[in-house]
C-alpha cells in the first residue's frame, strides 16, 4: 500500500527530517541554553573588561579549546543514549539506517555549532569592530570543526558501548587525553628525547590530536609563537602561515570522517 | 503473512532465540507468550529488522525482508517503552512518522478516543506515563498498515484506555489486519488471541490456534494452559 511512496523517498529526505526533528528538541533542551549563554556572558565580559577585540580572542582560544571538545563529546554521548527508544521507533519506520544515522548526528551537531558561533558571535557583532573579523571567524570556524570532530567522536562512542555510564566515562576520558594530558606527554617525550630530530615525530604527534590541530591553526592566525606549547612550536617552524593552516584544517576534517564512518558503519550493524 | 525461519540468535554467551520456526496466520491475532526473558522482544526486534538474526531469516508473504527496510511500510509498531524526545510534542512526532512514510497519517481516530487533542501540544516530558504510552499507541494505528506489531501494549494504560485498544485490536482483525501482540497479562491475551505462540529459552514450544492449546492441555484459559506447559517443559 504505502510501499511505493515510500520507496520514493530518498535517504536524503529521511536524513532531513530526522535532523529537523532532532534540532528542535536539542534546541529547546536546557544544557543547549546554558551553553550558548556561557559563551554569551562570557564573551560579554572579556569585552567590556578585557580590552581590545584581539585580545579577547585570544583569551577565548583557550576556553574554546577546553570547553567545546568537553561539552561536545559528554552531551553527545548522553544525547545518544537518551535518544535510544526514540532511534528504535524511528527504525521500525520505513527508513535506512544510514539517514537516521545522518539525522541523528546533524541534529547534535547543528544546534551545538549554532549555539557557540552565537553565543560569541552575537557580543562581537554588537561590540566588535571591522578588523577582527577575520581572527574571530577563525575561532568560530576552528569552533565549529572540533564540535564536529567530538560529535563524531561521542556517536561512536556511544553506538559501540551500550552500557551509558561506561559510555559518558570514555568520553571524559577521550576528552582528558586530548584537551589535558596530551600536550604534557609530548612535552615530557620530547624533553627525555632532546638528543635526537624530534621535528617529525612532532608532527605525528600533532596530527594525532583534534585539539592540537585546532589549537594551531588559531594560533597561527594569531602569530604567537609562545603560546604554542611545544607541538604547536614545531609546526610553526615546518609550515608557517598559510599552508599550516590549510593542512592543520584537511587533517581535522579527516578527524571528522573517520569517527563519523566508523560510527555510521556499527549504527547500520548495530542491535538495537 | 510474516514467516520466520530457523532464526538464530545470540547476545554474548546468551543464545536467546535458537532455531525458531514461526508462521504467522494473516487476519489472525497472535499472542506471543513466554516468561521473562524467553525471547519475545527480541523476537519482535527481529521481525523489525532492528536486531540482525544470527541464522535465519524473517519472511513477509514469501518475500525476504529487506535491508532497506521498505518491507516496514506495511507494520506498525507498539514498542514496550513509550520514552519520546523531552522537547517535543505529539504531534511533532506524529508529523515526522508521516513524513518519513511519505503520506499523511490515515488513521488518527484513536487520538479521539483517547480524548488526546488537548495533549497533542505540550511537550512530551510533561506528559504522564499513561498518556505517553495512549501517544504511543496512536502512532502504531496511525497508517492503517497491514500487520501490528504491540509489545506489552497495555501497561500503564487504565482500564478504559486499555478497553479502547483491545477493542482496536479486534477491530483491525474485522477488517482483515494481522496483529501480533506480546505481553504478560493472560487475560488480555485470553480476550484477544486467536493464535498463540509460546516461547520457551529461545524456541516456539506450541503454536496454533488458542483453542487447541487449551484442548490439548485440558486446562480452561490461557494462563494455565501456559502454567501447564511450563511445568511439563521443567519436568
Amino acid at each position: 500500500m504505502n510501499d511505493t511512496a515510500t520507496i520514493r523517498i530518498g535517504g536524503g529526505a529521511a536524513l532531513r527530517r530526522v535532523a529537523a526533528c532532532q534540532l528542535r528538541d536539542v534546541v529547546r533542551s536546557r544544557w543547549l541554553i546554558a551553553y550558548s549563554l556561557f559563551f554569551l556572558v562570557l564573551t560579554e565580559a572579556l569585552l567590556r573588561f578585557g580590552g581590545g577585540g584581539s585580545r579577547v580572542l585570544l583569551s577565548l582560544v583557550d576556553i574554546v579549546l577546553f570547553v567545546v571538545p568537553l561539552v561536545t563529546v559528554v552531551l553527545g554521548t548522553t544525547y545518544l543514549y537518551n535518544a535510544r527508544e526514540f532511534v528504535e521507533l524511528i527504525l521500525a519506520q520505513p527508513v535506512r539506517r544510514r539517514a537516521v544515522f545522518g539525522g541523528l548526528y546533524l541534529g547534535l551537531v547543528v544546534p551545538l555549532v549554532m549555539g557557540f558561533v552565537g553565543g560569541v558571535g552575537i557580543p562581537f557583532a554588537v561590540h566588535g569592530d571591522a578588523a577582527d573579523v577575520p581572527a574571530l571567524l577563525a575561532v568560530l570556524g576552528v569552533g565549529a570543526l572540533l564540535t564536529l570532530v567530538f560529535g563524531a567522536i561521542a556517536l561512536l562512542i556511544a553506538v559501540r558501548s551500550d552500557d551509558r555510564l561506561r559510555g559518558v566515562g570514555i568520553a571524559i576520558g577521550v576528552w582528558l587525553l586530548t584537551a589535558v594530558v596530551y600536550d604534557g606527554v609530548v612535552l615530557l617525550l620530547a624533553a627525555t628525547f632532546a638528543d635526537y630530530p624530534l621535528e617529525r615525530p612532532m608532527l605525528g604527534a600533532m596530527m594525532a590530536n583534534p585539539v592540537d590541530l585546532a589549537r594551531v591553526v588559531l594560533l597561527l592566525r594569531f602569530d604567537v609563537a609562545a603560546l604554542l606549547g611545544y607541538t604547536g612550536a614545531v609546526f610553526q617552524q615546518f609550515f608557517g602561515g598559510v599552508k599550516g593552516t590549510a593542512i592543520a584544517v584537511a587533517a581535522l576534517l579527516v578527524w571528522v570522517a573517520v569517527p563519523l564512518a566508523l560510527a555510521g558503519r556499527a549504527f547500520a550493524r548495530k542491535d538495537f | 503473512m510474516i514467516d520466520v525461519v530457523g532464526v538464530s540468535k545470540r547476545f554474548g554467551r546468551l543464545q536467546v532465540l535458537d532455531g525458531l520456526d514461526l508462521a504467522i496466520r494473516p487476519g489472525r491475532v497472535t499472542a506471543v507468550v513466554g516468561p521473562n526473558a524467553a525471547g519475545k522482544t527480541t523476537l519482535i526486534k527481529i521481525l523489525l529488522g532492528l536486531t540482525r538474526p544470527d541464522a535465519g531469516r524473517v519472511l513477509l508473504d514469501g518475500q525476504p525482508a529487506t535491508d532497506d527496510g521498505a518491507y516496514r511500510a506495511r507494520i506498525g509498531y507498539m514498542p514496550q517503552i513509550a520514552r519520546f524526545p523531552e522537547n517535543l510534542s505529539a504531534r511533532d512526532l506524529l508529523t515526522l512518522l508521516a513524513r518519513l512514510r511519505g503520506g499523511s497519517a490515515t488513521d488518527e481516530s484513536l487520538i479521539g478516543e483517547f480524548a488526546l487533542d488537548a495533549q497533542l501540544d505540550k511537550p512530551l516530558r510533561t506528559l504522564s506515563g499513561g498518556t505517553r504510552q495512549k501517544v504511543n499507541a496512536v502512532m502504531a494505528f496511525l497508517f492503517a498498515p497491514d500487520a501490528l506489531i504491540l509489545d506489552e501494549p497495555t501497561a500503564g494504560l487504565d482500564p478504559i484506555s486499555s478497553s479502547i485498544l483491545k477493542d482496536r485490536v479486534l477491530q483491525e482483525r474485522t477488517r482483515g489486519r494481522t496483529v501480533i501482540i506480546a505481553s504478560h497479562i493472560m487475560s488480555e491475551l485470553e480476550e484477544l488471541a486467536d493464535d498463540v505462540a509460546f516461547l520457551l529459552d529461545g524456541r516456539i514450544r506450541f503454536a496454533g490456534p488458542l483453542e487447541e492449546l487449551k484442548r490439548r492441555t485440558h486446562q480452561p484459559s490461557l494462563e494455565r494452559a501456559i502454567a501447564h506447559l511450563m511445568i511439563r517443559e521443567a519436568a
